[in-house]
């Protein structure tokens, strides 16, 4: 009873705060909804018996993501936008993709039925909840010993996309001073003083 | 009666109906913002998430926790792509002052 309530109260919320985010006018207001939905997610997964999901949703969710997402929208400074001219244009074929989707996606799910044979395809058994192993425990156990590579793959993602929102992020501006110490460092008498003889009369030439 | 009781048994399909009300929001925000770069983004983290919550789902009801190792490479890429994504956004706002998606055809032929 209880999980039914939490279940229905975080799939409500997470549903209408996605709904806000996709048509809030201000997009700062998009991106508080959209930490809203990812927290209400997170509380599914609690429900769903995946704590380490639901934390890692919050800490890297909510923690980066919506907070680079709330960084670029204040640092661009856009104003209202005005969603009414898109509404309009696109609703009738927006609306018959979606609805369509929606539609194909909910008769699959609702007669899925999980084959017997699928319990002896597992790789990595849920233990009992009994058990002394947490479900971060097992999670670590299998994702450095069996996913390892993967692992490491997406490491490697992680830090091609951090070089690569730094170079297109990175721009030289003309006009700025800055010191450059090894210029400094290895200037020479010769490049910065010249002895020049002043002949009577004729001045500096 | 037997609906009620249905109602109060959460199970699999229940989870799976909000992930694809969650996807098909989504993809109906990519649809509706022509204003704004930045809602598709996010359109595509809650089609992201809702391909999490998936994931989740089977890895629970099928007791199997390789899903849930899957969902946390989900969430890798997801965070890759937001940090790309908002980088190209940026360097489209220095070039031409705006993010509307209207605006973006340098490549129309």
């Amino acid at each position: 009873m209880i999980e039914a309530l939490a279940f229905y109260m975080f799939a409500t919320i997470l549903i209408m705060s996605a709904l806000m985010v996709i048509t809030a006018r201000n997009p700062v207001y998009a991106v508080l909804f959209l930490i809203l939905a990812f927290f209400n997610a997170a509380g599914l997964f609690i429900l769903l018996g995946a704590e380490f999901i639901a934390m890692i949703l919050v800490i890297v969710y909510v923690g980066a993501v919506a907070v680079l997402f709330l960084f670029v929208v204040m640092m661009l400074n856009i104003g209202q936008s005005n969603v009414k001219t898109g509404l309009v244009k696109y609703m009738p074929v927006g609306a018959l993709v979606g609805f369509t989707l929606l539609g194909e996606l909910i008769w699959l799910y609702t007669s899925w039925d999980i084959s017997k044979y699928a319990v002896h395809q597992r790789l990595a058994p849920i233990l009992a909840e009994d058990s002394e192993i947490s479900n971060t425990h097992a999670l670590g156990e299998i994702l450095y010993t069996n996913n390892v590579y993967l692992f490491q793959l997406s490491g490697l993602i992680l830090l091609v996309a951090m070089i690569g929102a730094i170079v297109l992020t990175l721009r030289s501006r003309k006009g700025v001073r800055k010191q450059t110490i090894s210029e400094q460092v290895s200037r020479e008498r010769s490049d910065v003083i010249e002895v020049k003889h002043v002949g009577f009369g004729k001045g500096v030439q | 009666m037997a609906e009620y009781e249905q109602l109060l048994n959460i199970g699999m399909a229940h989870y799976l109906t909000v992930s694809a009300i969650l996807f098909v929001l989504g993809v109906f925000g990519i649809f509706l913002n022509k204003r704004n770069m930045i809602v598709i983004l996010m359109s595509i983290e809650l089609i992201l998430l809702s391909v999490v919550i998936n994931m989740v789902t089977f890895s629970s009801y099928l007791q199997d926790l390789t899903g849930q190792v899957f969902a946390m490479f989900i969430l890798t890429v997801a965070a890759a792509e937001a940090a790309i994504g908002l980088a190209i956004l940026i360097t489209f706002f220095r070039n031409k002052g705006s993010i509307a998606v209207e605006d973006i055809r340098a490549m129309k032929g």
